[in-house]
């Protein structure tokens, strides 16, 4: 792993989150004695929110990484398997049965989807440890999570309860507090650290499974690691900022050029990166005069992604990816 | 520590496999395509859980080894190698350190630089694997198995990428292995190439072992007779012989 490269990336996020902190729909001046609630508000309001992003971004910059070298292909999305879909049914269900207004609910609820996802995941690991099957079975649990969410919506009790439910689905940092903060750091934190644990293995991985377990590598571990480094940071991701897409799989790209293109010289750097470009995308959803109330972050990078996914395939096309 | 197979079954793949390899030795596994070549191989690497017997390593069981000891202890080149990611030939060789975690890094960098050198990598190290022709890429992924010092090296068909002359060299290099005391089993579909290299060979037949010896007898023409069902001879002088078939 190369050091400048993290060094160039923890500078970036130390210069820009002063910066996010200021910026907004009004620009806060700390010094102008004018603005007289401007500390509560930089405090309580934009600090927790451009901190969320960075937890959030370095949680999903982080799986991307660990999902691509595991899978051995740049197109892999944590998304896959079906942990980031299990927290969204779990947060709708929040919403469906109204307990979401509670406060901690929706977080808790969609931990718990997560949770579900996660444990699926594991009694298919424990049967078989092959790559592609695992892969099936989390795309199934993505297609279900999805099926039943529609349900939930098609189903709402009452048409605030689906408005509230379709907007939240669309994945932002705005109108969060210091609680959104305390959940998913811990968790997200614990989870960078079970993906960097899985790094040599990946590593092992880039030659094929059979030579990865002639190299020691145990394929069970492996998955139990993933799925438990997975679904903490995206799990945690989804339950206080709702789905957000394409970080986890554009900035693994960004990021490998600048490495030695091991899977495991990725994960830290893809970490602070996801965490840049999310709190980029969130100053960026701030300030853009948007009529009837803010772009939503999951909106915006989805705008961001999709182009850029379509690049890459066309790059893949030509065979130069 | 000799390595043995006893009564050694995979189902539909190999049936009652029993031998004893030695290290020091070149053994080469021949036999016609789906013999069971590469099924042995990677049962004796410890890939493929046999459905009957077991593989002995020194007398203990391999699959009661703990898994970094056996990845130190064997090194295992794929039929079919694959690389997922664009790495540098250096990248590439150390690799084959992740067994050693834990090891002094003078010793990783060690072995690497010792397996650079050995397959003639030293100018290409810094280049991207896909940039490499297809044999200096086989000796690359070679280097990579080299780099783990592995006390028995296990290659399924490590020749057929390479050219005469580097095919020639990679073989001396296995000379070279079995003289520091490892001991070299190789999957070989060029029957020239066990006779004129290796030490002894095996040779398998619709997953059942029909001959296991120095490779005069083992691939006599009798025996090609039989399990090839092609009449050939040899041709030249121990140590450069050629297979003529009539």
């Amino acid at each position: 792993m190369s050091a400048r490269t993290l060094l160039a990336l923890s500078l970036a996020i130390a210069l820009a989150l002063p910066l996010s902190i200021l910026a907004g729909r009004v620009w806060i001046d700390p010094l102008d004695p004018q603005v007289g609630n401007a500390v509560p508000i930089l405090l309580e309001l934009r600090l927790p929110r451009s901190l969320l992003a960075l937890v959030v971004g370095a949680g999903l910059g982080a799986a991307g990484a660990a999902m691509q070298g595991y899978l051995r292909n740049p197109l892999a999305d944590p998304g896959l398997f079906g942990i980031a879909p299990g927290a969204a049914l779990g947060a709708v269900l929040s919403f469906w049965t109204g307990w979401a207004a509670t406060g901690w609910a929706l977080p808790l609820f969609a931990l718990l989807g997560a949770a579900g996802a996660m444990a699926l995941l594991a009694l298919i690991a424990g049967r078989s440890a092959g790559i592609a099957l695992f892969t099936l079975a989390g795309l199934m649990i993505a297609s279900l999570a999805g099926a039943l969410m529609s349900l939930a919506i098609s189903l709402s009790p009452t048409p605030f309860a689906m408005s509230e439910i379709v907007v939240w689905l669309m994945g932002a940092v705005a109108d969060r507090s210091w609680r959104e903060v305390w959940i998913a750091a811990p968790l997200t934190l614990a989870g960078i650290a079970l993906l960097i644990a899985a790094g040599r293995a990946l590593d092992a991985l880039t030659l094929g499974e059979m030579a990865a377990r002639s190299l020691g590598v145990d394929p069970v571990r492996l998955q139990v690691l993933l799925i438990l480094g997975i679904g903490l940071t995206v799990g945690a991701g989804v339950a206080v900022a709702g789905i957000i897409g394409f970080v986890g799989l554009i900035v693994p790209h960004l990021i490998r050029p600048a490495t030695d293109r091991r899977p495991s010289s990725l994960i830290l750097p893809s970490a602070l990166a996801g965490a840049a470009l999310l709190l980029a995308a969130d100053v960026l959803c701030r300030v853009l005069p948007l009529a009837g109330g803010e772009l939503r972050l999951g909106i915006a990078l989805s705008l961001i992604g999709a182009p850029f996914f379509l690049a890459l395939l066309l790059r893949i096309k030509r065979g130069l990816a | 520590m000799t390595l043995a197979v006893s009564n050694l079954s995979v189902e539909a793949r190999l049936a009652g496999v029993t031998a004893e390899l030695r290290p020091g030795e070149v053994t080469a596994i021949c036999g016609p395509n789906g013999a069971g070549k590469s099924s042995l191989l990677a049962v004796l690497a410890g890939l493929l859980a046999p459905t009957g017997g077991e593989v002995l390593l020194g007398g203990a069981p391999i699959v009661a080894m703990p898994l970094q000891e056996r990845a130190r202890a064997f090194g295992y080149l794929p039929q079919v190698p694959e690389l997922a990611w664009d790495v540098t030939v250096e990248t590439l060789v150390s690799l084959g350190r992740l067994p050693w975690k834990g090891a002094p890094a003078a010793e990783a960098a060690e072995a690497i630089e010792q397996a650079i050198t050995a397959l003639d990598l030293q100018d290409l190290r810094y280049r991207p694997v896909s940039s490499l022709s297809g044999g200096a890429r086989a000796r690359a992924l070679m280097a990579r198995v080299l780099a783990g010092r592995p006390s028995w090296l296990l290659a399924d068909e490590p020749l057929a990428a390479l050219d005469l002359a580097h095919g020639g060299a990679l073989a001396r290099r296995f000379r070279n292995q079995t003289d520091a005391g490892a001991g070299v089993v190789l999957v070989l579909h060029d029957l020239a190439m066990a006779m004129n290299h290796a030490d002894r060979v095996l040779v398998l037949d619709r997953g059942r072992l029909a001959a296991d010896g120095p490779p005069a007898e083992a691939l006599s023409p009798q025996v090609i007779a039989q399990v090839w069902r092609v009449r050939a001879r040899w041709l030249g002088e121990p140590g450069a012989r050629a297979l003529a078939i009539s």
